[in-house]
């Protein structure tokens, strides 16, 4: 068997992650606010960082695990050659 | 505490990391091959970075008291070059003869391409071939899913290798259900950046079954943490969990996993 989980109240969570997550929340309006004020189009990294935002607010668990599958490759046969070994962090093709 | 480190690229880390991590607990260090941030030219640059893993970093880290174990493979970023690929695996043979070599790893995907899956079924019959345990590196941001699914259908159309004896590292919230749904072990990588947080890791830790999953912080020359797996430890501490819930995770877990090689001595015994 696993170890169980300690029990614990919404509130003992807040008290310990909720100043965490309030800087990385801030730290993300600064990025958006950041490129409005860079010149150009938008990327597809941002396109991705866009449309994952509503997922934040819904009500069912599994966010992090719906948005990772948002950002990837839906595609399942492998692709002939690569033009990068490096991956951006979304999938260029997503809309 | 005691914790093993299970996954990190010591021939890119400074000796002030060993010391560091030593001091945070550490009681072993398992080396997988990977890429040099740089596609070496020849096989022969493979030939030095093997004796390096083999002979030199166990003696390095044997200052600190720290066992070193290592794993072998040509590492997917490289797998384009099939030619290339094809020398490095005919000089793996020598060197799994070394007393501290663990089985082939860190092999997988890169950009999920068809020369990095011939090299994959390569190494994983060469893996069955000697009687191997695989430490597997599933690709990197949005290619994960698509190529960590790509290397279960792999390891399971060879027919013999046994999930038990398969680490699929690197894995995330996302993918971490499928490879334990399927008998694999799982590796969470810990980097501040890609791959998962400590506090992540240990979300993911308290929502599966993590009887078959290790931590490991994988740092090498990049962007990454060698005390991320202390760091993890710390983070159960603070939600509540027991002391023996934490050392079952960091450490015994990656001595139940490693044990399957007669080659890996649990650091308790041996003390």
């Amino acid at each position: 068997m696993s170890d169980p989980t300690p029990p614990r109240s919404r509130e003992q969570v807040a008290d310990l992650h909720f100043m965490d997550a309030r800087y990385k929340l801030l730290d993300l309006a600064a990025f958006l606010d950041r490129l409005d004020r860079a010149a150009g189009g938008e990327d597809h990294r941002v396109r991705g960082l866009r449309a994952a935002l509503p997922l934040l607010l819904e009500k069912d668990e599994g966010r992090v695990a719906r948005i990772l599958t948002l950002w990837s490759d839906p595609s399942v046969a492998p692709i002939e050659k690569a033009d990068t070994k490096a991956a951006s962090g979304v999938w260029p093709g997503l809309k | 505490m005691r914790y093993i480190e299970p996954h990190g690229h010591m021939v890119s880390r400074t000796t002030d990391d060993y010391q560091a991590m030593v001091l945070a607990g550490c009681a072993a260090i398992c080396e997988p091959a990977f890429w040099a941030g740089f596609d070496r030219k020849s096989a022969d640059g493979f030939y030095d970075y093997f004796c390096q893993l083999t002979q030199h970093e166990p003696k390095r880290a044997a200052k600190y008291g720290l066992p070193h174990y290592s794993w072998l493979c040509i590492n997917p970023k490289e797998s384009e070059d099939m030619a290339l690929a094809a020398d490095v695996l005919a000089l793996i043979p020598e060197f799994l003869k070394a007393p501290t070599v663990l089985g082939i790893g860190e092999i997988g995907l890169n950009k999920n391409t068809r020369n990095e899956m011939k090299v994959l079924e390569q190494h994983i019959a060469l893996a069955v071939q000697y009687d191997q345990m695989i430490l597997v590196h599933t690709p990197h941001l949005e290619d994960k899913r698509k190529g960590t699914r790509l290397i279960m259908d792999c390891l399971k159309a060879n027919g013999v290798v046994k999930p038990e004896r398969v680490i699929i590292d690197h894995v995330e919230e996302h993918t971490i259900h499928e490879v334990l749904d399927q008998g694999f072990w799982a590796g969470i990588t810990l980097y501040p950046e890609s791959k998962a947080t400590p506090v992540r890791a240990i979300d993911m830790i308290e929502s599966v079954s993590a009887q078959r999953v290790w931590l490991n912080s994988a740092c090498d020359w990049g962007h990454s943490d060698p005390l991320s797996v202390p760091k993890a430890a710390q983070e159960m501490r603070r939600r509540g969990h027991s002391a023996a819930a934490i050392d079952r995770l960091v450490y015994g877990n990656p001595v139940k996993f490693l044990s399957q090689s007669p080659r890996f001595k649990d650091p308790a015994a041996q003390a």
